[in-house]
């Protein structure tokens, strides 16, 4: 622990944590005795690095396949195709040889704090259940270790001895966060954090969060619909619409400029108070298209204000567009 | 509010006991207080039966048949209850009778209550074959009459008071089996079930430690209200030649053989029936009380 502390660098290292190349999840669905299988592309061919110490936020709608990404990287499914490497080495593979440390490498803060802590359960046990499984720790060190945790969760002592329904929904995500960091992880999957959190106590959160990055040099992969909250916290932003890739790149060039109309669409949702940084585009209609029938050619065509012939018979690549990857046909054209 | 927070701090002692905690809540509840009372009493009784009786069990007083308790016109010092038609001391019976009765219920409920959640845990946490086979298992039992069941066992396993008790057992397995997998279906799609599968915890933690606490609500209600099932179901099978074999003191096989004296000598049947509505009223209360006390979300 000490000797992560000891790199306080804000921002990058080269230290890659996590490299997803071409990730895809499928489901296959029985629909009915006689007709043929479904399948459900929920997340398909998505790549991106991770390094200690940054923030990736995943955003898309409802049902873009963000938290089945989040469950393959917390390695909770295998992914069906692509590669997924952990610090270097395949967590899926039987040869890799600690695989409980790669478990342990990876952990994860769910969007429902009251479902994601064990009613049963006081603190003090929810913070050491971790390290009971997978440490040799007395007792005393354990509570020892729960206390400086809920310390640097900014929880107080005495904390330690209620249960979870004594507490509110940002103290309870701010539990939850510890007991993810109870094993010292070297990344850590967010689900909405804070989307079920009131909006006072979301910044603070959020600010608990990126202090805790600092001082544990953590990755923090955020999946979010609200993109005030991923201006606030990421470095790399990645666009999701029905399992792939839209648009990929530092958060500053594509919040400047966006360059799929889809990442338009997203802001132009975002609420803004200056009328003079509104992005003037018509909100999207209609709902996100069944996964299980995609549209053909590129997925958004359906609901796209741009949307011309090219689009409707040819999936456009992902290709580097001013500063980040994008895939639409008329990237260049788009500009927000 | 972080003045007298800063103040608990200072004052709070070390945490108490769990079993200290535990009784602090429970004490709460009167209604469960008197049932533990009475639950108390029951179990004195069993066990000092026989110093508290007056007479032996199965003793029979040919000169004093059918003789009404005490406070009625010919009743006696002698048999305070009255005696049933045979001139058997009521008193001494039902003290006795305490004594099989409470076996009865509590190993029949312990049995059912330990394969039910057993079976009901495999259920929940194997969808798939595993899942079927036991569930549709726990379909068929239930699907056969309770009586008839028993029944069955018995006639496999042979007559006597222990196989009369394996065989209610069995029929109050489904009821546990089902309610343990629904609950545990419920708990496993929750988000503490995942945190804890991605800190390693392998199966049986998941199942014993995660899971179970979370199912035991209504387990515990179940099995207070399947005490009465228990007894008198362990009765019918008496009263059928199947369960205790007489003169043994059963409260249930007491009640099933006075029934035809029903009109002339009321009180050959309404003790027995008294004793096991009271135990089964305080078991039941003492449930209710058992499983507020154990809900951590009514705890301040």
């Amino acid at each position: 622990m000490a000797a992560q502390m000891a790199v306080p660098a804000p921002g990058a290292t080269d230290d890659v944590v996590i490299e997803a190349t071409d990730l895809a999840r499928h489901y296959h669905l029985r629909r009915g005795l006689f007709q043929p299988q479904a399948t459900v592309r929920a997340v398909d061919g998505i790549s991106f690095t991770l390094a200690a110490g940054r923030t990736l936020a995943i955003v898309g709608e409802s049902g873009s396949g963000k938290s089945t990404l989040a469950r393959v990287v917390t390695l909770i499914e295998p992914p069906t195709a692509g590669g997924l490497r952990l610090l270097g080495q395949n967590p899926f593979d039987r040869n890799t040889a600690d695989r409980r440390a790669m478990r342990q490498a990876v952990q994860m803060v769910f969007q429902d704090p009251y479902g994601s802590l064990n009613p049963r359960k006081k603190v003090g046990a929810i913070l050491e259940e971790p390290l009971i499984i997978n440490t040799a720790l007395k007792a005393p060190e354990r509570r020892e270790r729960a206390r400086a945790m809920l310390a640097a969760v900014r929880l107080r002592p005495e904390h330690y001895d209620r249960y979870p329904h004594m507490f509110s929904g940002g103290q309870r995500q701010r539990i939850a966060i510890g007991r993810a960091l109870m094993l010292n992880p070297r990344l850590v999957v967010a689900d909405e954090p804070v989307s079920a959190l009131d909006i006072s106590i979301q910044a603070q959160v959020l600010n608990l969060m990126m202090d805790l990055q600092q001082q544990f040099t953590l990755a923090y992969l955020f999946i979010s619909h609200d993109l005030s909250v991923v201006q606030h916290i990421a470095n790399d932003v990645l666009v999701m619409y029905l399992g792939r890739t839209v648009e990929h790149g530092p958060k500053e060039t594509l919040f400047a400029r966006p360059r799929h109309p889809y990442t338009m669409a997203l802001m132009a949702a975002t609420p803004r108070v200056d009328p003079e940084r509104r992005i003037q585009v018509q909100i999207l209609k209609g709902e996100l298209p069944s996964p299980l029938n995609p549209p053909k050619g590129c997925a958004f065509h359906t609901r796209c204000p741009f949307a011309r012939e090219r689009c409707k018979a040819e999936v456009p690549a992902l290709r580097p567009v001013d500063g980040r990857l994008a895939a639409c046909h008329f990237a260049e054209e788009i500009a927000g | 509010m972080a003045a007298d927070t800063a103040l608990a701090v200072r004052h709070s002692p070390a945490p108490p006991h769990p079993l200290v905690e535990f009784w602090r809540y429970f004490r709460q509840n009167k209604g469960a207080l008197l049932g533990l009372a009475v639950i108390v009493a029951m179990t004195l009784t069993a066990v000092f039966a026989d110093a508290l009786a007056p007479h032996p069990p199965a003793e029979q007083f040919r000169d004093a048949l059918l003789r009404p308790p005490i406070w009625q016109d010919g009743g006696t010092t002698r048999f305070m209850l009255g005696t049933d038609d045979i001139g058997r001391c009521m008193l001494s019976r039902l003290i006795h009778g305490a004594r099989v009765s409470m076996v009865v219920g509590v190993s029949v409920i312990a049995l059912g209550l330990f394969l039910g959640v057993v079976l009901g845990l495999l259920a929940g946490f194997f969808p798939g074959p595993v899942d079927i086979g036991i569930m549709r298992l726990m379909d068929t039992l239930l699907a056969l009459p309770a009586l008839l069941l028993a029944i069955v066992v018995v006639a496999i396993l042979g007559p006597g008071l222990f196989n009369a008790m394996m065989a209610v057992s069995v029929v109050v397995l489904p009821g546990f089996a089902r309610l343990t997998r629904a609950a545990v279906l419920t708990e496993l799609s929750k988000d503490y079930v995942t945190a804890a599968r991605m800190t390693g915890a392998r199966l049986p933690r998941l199942m014993f430690i995660t899971v179970l606490p979370n199912c035991l609500a209504p387990l515990i209600v179940q099995a207070t209200l399947g005490f009465s099932t228990a007894i008198l179901d362990t009765a019918a099978l008496g009263f059928l030649g199947l369960g205790a074999q007489p003169p043994t003191p059963e409260w249930g096989t007491m009640l099933s053989d006075a029934l035809q004296f029903i009109q002339r000598a009321w009180w050959v049947v309404t003790f027995p029936g008294a004793a096991i509505l009271v135990t089964v009223l305080a078991f039941n209360l003492m449930g209710d009380g058992l499983r507020d006390a154990l809900d951590p979300k009514l705890k301040r």
